[in-house]
Formats: structure tokens, sequence, C-alpha cells
């Protein structure tokens, strides 16, 4: 039996308006393509050599002709262009409240981390109606997260995170695939992402029992790692305070100034010589290859934590901790 | 242009005068004449040669894909092999033969015969580029019976240099060398353009394949270098563990993206530009008419090359880039598609008041124009940043450049050997076959690459070896296309090869064109012409040449009476 599809489903807050920019550039193309190969195919019969050796008329250069014809389209071009990068921004930029999900890809799956700290492969169950953000990072080589249901999709690049959000707007099944060529099995790296009634998923993630948030993971981390020895938060530290770090704009050693991001902060472990923070020595050892993307993750939220210690716990109730597999 | 009034219309059947007569065909004979030849047209036909091979292979390539995407499952061949072929059909089309296809024969072959120029500026130059492209192949070759390489074409990094396990340095060295003598040959197309045109004929009475191929060989000398500086540094991650693109060696990797880019981009045009100077000569030769807005076109063709090298982001938009860079490149993008348009514009007012005649070639050119028109629109959809982040990376994309690359490069470049065929070999082919073949490149085109906008808007990602269900109905039209696309192709190279031996002969002007190359005989001898021709008109005057014969028809009548 074969299955016949000419349009995907539409299942995020901004597909709608993904498929309306589409259509419009659609029916704009349809009208040039047959108005232009209408007027070829009616030059061409309405033109035809009448005699052996005939000429056509010369026809020089029309300064008019040729304005109209700039224009028009430029006008249209840039029209269209502000249209399609307000929809962008709208798809690139996720909205403050979003609750925080993480994905590490690598060659050929996805890992997935809810909020909760519960842990899934190859699909991802999310809430209907919830703004949900990505922060996205590959233990190998540059994947691209892609749900066609949503419209979305973003390279998910080693050694930096990248961050993807969508609010699905109907319970469903939907593909997930990985977009950006990876090797030998690209094209089965890919998954499912399975969007539910807010009360259904909270009984699904009741059912995968209990586990720990990814903060909380990254305090154990930090303090089994010894963290704490420099990063002690009083007059006297080696390290600097991470207290409401995030976020922040920090002062550097050589002279500029960076915004505290996850990047950075994921930076700062793996490369600590790399943004050096002014007035402080390159004492801390490099934790690349020491850490895997996960527990990296984990010191990252914890570090965000420091900042937002009560709100984030009023939004998630604190499960109680699973014993590490 | 000037040209001879003494020649009379040629009608159908017409044998040339001077037939047999000398020419660069016979003038020396055997392997080593034709080895160490330094006449551009001896060089632009060894080229042909080389050229065809490589499209023959990448050819096979694709078959070899249509035929495992026939169903979903991946069945034909295994996940690597497919990945192998894939990279294989992309690096031979792009390096080896769409990159050079259009300048490296029909430029050879017309620049010095359109500017009224005995060779090019430098001869030797030019075989030694051949030499260098064919090295360049064999390289590519050899890493492809080797076991290939299976990167993709676009050598994403940190794939490339660290996880793969193919023969990346082979591959990306064949690509180096080819750069080389891309390079060689933009060199010579410039200083020949600069230096030898014919008395007369100034920038303004150039003929628009020469404008195109001017502008594409400025792009070729300024990019060409960046992507042999980003393959080398590729060569050098991967062999010397260097950090430069791979994050766990504290490299970047979107930095390779960058520059892979700002020259790949530009090969687009590369690729295009020559396409578009083709059908400018087609369209003013079959509707026996100056092209409309001439120095608009000849224009076109440079603000794209200078707009091209500002675009490269626009392959980036879900890169992880800044959202401003994005917003920015999407413009510029949307920028460079009006000089596009112009020329669309342009070449269809041409047609208007025009006496049409309906030549084989100008099928090509038609056929050009429908497929090039999905190509452009879809281009400009793309740069839409809304639009794109959905379709990057998926079937949408591969249908668009295969718009632009196949439908547009190669329908031209069939048009243009068709039409330059008879001044190349002396010999015409059989219009009935190759009206059949532009009929059925088109169709199958076509039936190939639309239904691939369908389902890539239906979120099938691109360089998968196995897909969903729901896909296959739309891949099975396709590989349906191909088997026509593939027929289309194979139908000239019969005749064409037919003709060398068996074709009727070709009188020096068959089409009555308008030109310099027109005005030698065909074949054209060693030296292109034995009297230096001089130009004292505007490009494609076909009125002028109507009064001129007119008057030289009363001139005749009142010797008579």
């Amino acid at each position: 039996m074969l299955e016949v599809s000419l349009f995907p489903e539409s299942a995020s807050s901004f597909s709608g308006e993904v498929d309306l920019l589409f259509f419009a550039w659609t029916g704009i193309s349809i009208f040039f393509s047959l108005l232009i190969t209408g007027l070829i195919l009616y030059f061409f019969v309405r033109f035809k050599s009448p005699y052996k050796g005939a000429t056509g008329t010369p026809e020089h250069a029309s300064w008019p002709l040729e304005v109209t014809w700039s224009v028009i389209p430029l006008l249209i071009a840039l029209a269209m262009f502000a249209w399609g990068t307000k929809v962008f921004f709208r798809i690139a930029r996720p909205p403050a409240d979003a609750v925080e999900y993480f994905v590490t890809a690598k060659q050929w799956m996805w890992k997935i981390q809810h909020p909760t700290g519960n842990r899934e492969i190859n699909a991802l169950h999310v809430p209907v109606g919830v703004p949900i953000k990505l922060t996205m990072t590959s233990e190998d080589v540059i994947h691209s997260f892609f749900v066609p249901a949503f419209r979305t999709k973003m390279d998910v690049l080693p050694g930096r995170y990248t961050s993807l959000w969508f609010t699905a707007t109907k319970p469903g099944k939907f593909h997930l695939f990985c977009a950006e060529y990876c090797g030998s099995e690209h094209s089965l790296m890919g998954g499912w992402v399975y969007a539910m009634e807010p009360a259904e998923y909270e009984g699904w993630l009741a059912g995968r029992g209990p586990a720990q948030r990814p903060a909380e993971s990254g305090q154990k981390l930090f303090a089994e790692l010894a963290c704490d020895t420099c990063h002690r938060g009083d007059q006297s530290q080696r390290g600097p305070g991470l207290e409401g770090l995030f976020g922040r704009e920090v002062q550097l050693a050589s002279g500029r100034t960076v915004i505290a991001d996850e990047t950075y902060l994921r930076e700062s472990i793996v490369s600590p010589g790399t943004k050096m923070v002014a007035g402080y020595a390159p004492l801390m050892p490099t934790y690349q290859g020491q850490l895997n993307e996960e527990q990296l993750n984990q010191l990252v939220a914890y570090i965000k934590s420091l900042t937002t210690t009560t709100a984030d716990t009023q939004d998630h109730p604190p499960t109680e901790p699973e014993s590490e597999p | 242009m000037s040209f001879d009034l003494n020649a009379p219309a040629p009608s159908a059947g017409d044998r040339p005068a001077d037939w047999p007569h000398n020419h660069y065909l016979k003038d020396k004979q055997g392997l080593r004449s034709w080895l160490l030849t330094k006449d551009h047209k001896r060089i632009a036909l060894l080229y042909l040669v080389s050229i065809t091979i490589f499209f023959a292979l990448g050819g096979l390539m694709a078959l070899l894909i249509r035929i495992e995407l026939l169903t979903p499952a991946g069945d034909l061949m295994e996940a690597d092999t497919y990945n192998r072929v894939f990279t294989a059909h992309g690096v031979l089309m792009v390096f080896f033969f769409l990159i050079p296809g259009i300048p490296a024969v029909l430029g050879n072959f017309l620049v010095p015969l359109m500017i009224g120029a005995k060779d090019l500026a430098f001869p030797k130059l030019n075989l030694a580029s051949w030499y260098i492209f064919n090295i360049a192949g064999l390289f590519g070759l050899w890493a492809l019976l080797s076991g290939g390489v299976d990167t993709g074409w676009t050598f994403y990094t940190p794939f490339s240099t660290t996880f793969s396990n193919s023969y990346v340095v082979a591959t990306v060295l064949a690509a180096f060398i080819a750069g080389f003598s891309s390079i060689l040959t933009a060199l010579n197309f410039v200083v020949t353009i600069h230096r030898m045109r014919a008395p007369g004929l100034t920038w303004f009475r150039l003929p628009l394949f020469i404008w195109s191929h001017y502008a594409t060989s400025l792009i070729i000398l300024l990019g060409t270098p960046v992507i042999a500086i980003t393959v080398a540094l590729v060569a050098i991650e991967r062999i010397f563990q260097m950090g430069i693109f791979d994050p766990s060696l504290g490299g970047d990797p979107v930095l390779f993206q960058h520059l892979f880019w700002f020259y790949s981009h530009p090969a687009v045009y590369i690729m295009v530009l020559p396409a578009m100077g083709i059908i400018s000569e087609l369209i003013a030769a079959f509707a026996r008419k100056r092209i409309f807005g001439y120095r608009f076109v000849a224009v076109a063709s440079v603000s794209i090359a200078v707009l091209g090298f500002l675009v490269w982001g626009h392959h980036m938009f879900v890169s992880g880039q800044s959202v401003y860079a994005a917003t920015i490149f999407s413009v510029l993008s949307m920028l460079v598609a009006i000089p596009s348009a112009v020329k669309v514009f342009n070449w269809t007012a041409t047609l208007y008041d025009g006496a049409i005649v309906y030549e084989p070639p100008m099928y090509y050119a038609l056929g050009f124009l429908g497929i090039f028109l999905i190509g452009g629109l879809t281009g400009v959809m793309l740069a839409t940043l809304g639009i794109n982040v959905h379709v990057h990376d998926t079937y949408f994309i591969v249908a668009h450049f295969h718009y632009v690359m196949v439908g547009g490069t190669i329908m031209a470049y069939l048009g243009g050997l068709h039409y330059w065929w008879p001044k190349i070999t002396g010999r015409l082919y059989p219009a009935f076959w190759s009206r059949l073949a532009a009929i059925a490149v088109f169709v199958g085109f076509n039936l190939t690459f639309f239904p691939q906008f369908i389902v890539g808007y239906l979120g099938m990602p691109r360089r998968y070896w196995a897909y969903p269900d729901e896909f296959q109905v739309l891949n099975v039209l396709s590989s349906a296309g191909a088997t026509v696309l593939g027929i289309g192709y194979v139908i000239p190279l019969i005749y064409f090869v037919w003709s060398m031996r068996y074709g009727q002969r070709a009188s020096a002007n068959p089409w009555d064109a308008i030109g310099l190359e027109w005005e030698t005989s065909s074949p054209p001898p060693t030296e292109n012409f034995l009297v230096m021709p001089t130009v004292s008109a505007e490009p494609y005057d076909f009125a002028g040449r109507e009064r001129a014969r007119a008057l030289e028809a009363a001139a005749k009548e009142a010797e008579v009476v």
C-alpha cells in the first residue's frame, strides 16, 4: 500500500506562518512563470520568421522598461525579505519562558535529557502548548536537528551550544531527522517527536521513574571535581566567583568583554586559558576529554542555577535523586 | 559586426565553395600533433573529450543514486557505498564537468574566434591547463577507485578532517589541482579579451558570450585561490592533526563553511554565467535581432560576478551564525536575483518583433529559459529566511540547484554545442533527432527534479540512503524522469559522433547568424582568419545586414539592366 503525501503536517506555533510565506512566494513564482513562459510562447508563434532571410525589427534599449523590470522585482524581493526575516526572528529566538531540554548528538543517535533529568534516545516527548527550548551540542561531527512538522531546524555543532525552540500545537507523532550529513548512518539518525497533552505528558514522565535534574547532578559533580577549592565565592578565592555569573558581562584579561552564556561557560571548563577573566592567574587545568557533553551541560546548568535557584525550584519541583545507572 | 557583402545568404544544402579547404582538423595529423597542439580549437576538443568522460562517470553515479532511491529501504547498496556514490557524483559533476565545462570547451574554441584573434594570448598555458585538468581528474579517479570518499562534495569539517575513513586527501588534492587549470584558462581569457580584440571591436561591440566569459574569468581568478587554500587546510588538519576546523583540536568547524562557500557560491556563477552568454547568442541568432537592452545584459553579467562574492552566508542560515549576519546575507542574496531577472526580461523582449526560426539550438534555449526561471524563482524563495530554515538541507535545495546547474548550465551547454557544432566540425547533425533530444532532456529534467521540490518541502533531507515510506511515490517519479533525461543525453552523443563522419558538410555560416566566428570557414583554418577581420558595427546587427543585402541586390539588378 503506497502512502502519498504532498504537503507536510503543520504542528508548531509558527509552522502556519512559514507555510503562508511559502504560499505567497509560490503564488508570486507561478504568476511570473506563467507571465514569462506565456509571453515567450506567444512571441514564438506570433513572430515566427515569415520568410527565409527575414530579420527582426531592431529594438534598442529602453530605459523606462529596464527600470520597470528591475525595480518591480526588487520591491517584491525586498518586501518578501522583510516578511521572511520577521518570521525568521520568531523561529530563531526562543521566548524567555521556554522550558529547556538538553540534546546531545553523536554518530548516529540523539540523546535527550528532560528538565527533570529523565533521558531518552531518538525520541522526544513534549507537552503540547508549552514553549520548548532545546540546547544542543554534538560529541563528534556537525548534525542538524530537523522536525519538518514544526518547520524548524538547527545545526548541532561540536564544541559549542546552539538552540532551537518550538511550541507543539497538536498531539501527535512527528518525524525527527538529522539534516546535516554526518557519515555512514546519517539517514538512520532519526526518531520521533511525541507531542502529548500536558496531563498525559506528566503521566508519561511519572512512568519513567525518578531522575535527577541537571543542575543537581551538576552540583554533585562540582563538589566531586573539587571545583569549589578555587571557585569559593569569598574574597581570597583563586578563581572567579560563579554566583550570578550567567548572562553577565565578563571583563577578560585581553581587554575584551564577553557575555557569560552557555557556550562561554562550557569553553571556560574545557579550555580555561582561552578567555581568561581579568585579574586571575591561569591556574585552572583543562577538562577537555575528561568530561562528556552531558556532564559539561550539568555543570553549566548548575552554574546557571546559581543565579535563579528559587525560581527554578518553583518551576520544577525536585524529584528524588536516582542512582547513577 | 562587419560582414562579407559578397557572401550570399546560404540556403539548405548549400555546399561551401571552398570545401574541402585546409582547416585546423586537417592541418597536421597524428596523436602527437594533438597532444602537443597549441591551437585553442584543438585544445577545446581535447577538453571536450575529457569533460564528456567525467560527465558520463558522474551521470553513471546519478543513475546508481536514482536506482537506490526507488525504494524506501536502503537495499541496492550499503549506506557507506551510497555515501561514496553521491560524493563521487557531486565531485565529478561540479569540479570536473560544470565548472570547466562551458569555458574550457566552448569558451576556448570561441573566445579568439569571436574577437577576431588568431589564438588565446598564452597558447602554451592553455595546453598546460588541459594537462593539469587531466592530472587532477586522474587523482580524483584514483581516489574513487581505491575506495572513494564519503564526505559529500562539500567536505564539511570536522567530519572530513577527523572522522571520515575515506580518501579525503586525494580527493581534495584533485580539486586543488583542478583549480590551477581553471585559473590558467581564466587568465588567458582576461588577457586575450583585453589585448587581442580585432580593430574596431570595442567593449560594447563584444558578443554577450564574451562579456559573460570575462565576468566568469574574474570570478575564477579571485575565488579559486580561496578554495585551494581551504582544501589545503583540510588536508593539513587531516594529516598533521593541526587544529584548524576541529573543535577538539581547538579549531572552528564553521570557519570551514565560510571559506568553502566564499568560493563555492561564486562557483555557481562560474557555471551559469557562461550558460547565460550562450543563451544570449542563441536568442539573437534565431530571433534575427540584436539582444534587447544589450548593455544591460552585459553589465548584468559583471554585477552578478561582483554580488556573487557577497552572498556566501546564505548557505549557512542554520549553521549557528548570528541572526544579524543571516539577515544581511538574505537581503544581499535577493539583490543578486535582480540582474538575473533583468537578463530573463531582456531575452523575452528580444523575441518581441523578431523573425524567429525554429532551429534545433533554439529548442535548447527555450528549455533553458523555462528551467532557469524556476531555478531562479526558487532561489529567491530560498534567500527568504523564514522559508530557508525549513527547507535547508532537504530535497528542495537539491531540486533548486539542479534546476540552476543542470537545467540551466547543461541545457545551455548542449544548446551551444548544437549551435557551434557545424563551426567546430564542419558538419551538420540530423535536425529531427536533435529536436527530439532537446524535448527529452526538457521533459526528463522536469520529471526528475520537480517532484524533489515537493518531497523537499515535505521534509526529506538530502543525502539520505533510506527514507520513510511516504516519500516513495515522488522518488519513483524522480527516478523515472532520470531515465528519460539519461536518454536525452545519450541521443546527442550518438548523432554528434555519427555526424563527424557522415554529417552533411556545413557552410561557413549555416544559421545565417552574425558574429566574427561565422565569417571564417567551417571548420576554421588553424590561424582562424586568413584576412584580419575589422569590426564597424554593433553586435547582432541583423537589420544593418539586411539593408546591406538589399542594396547589393539592387546594385546587381541595376547592373543586369
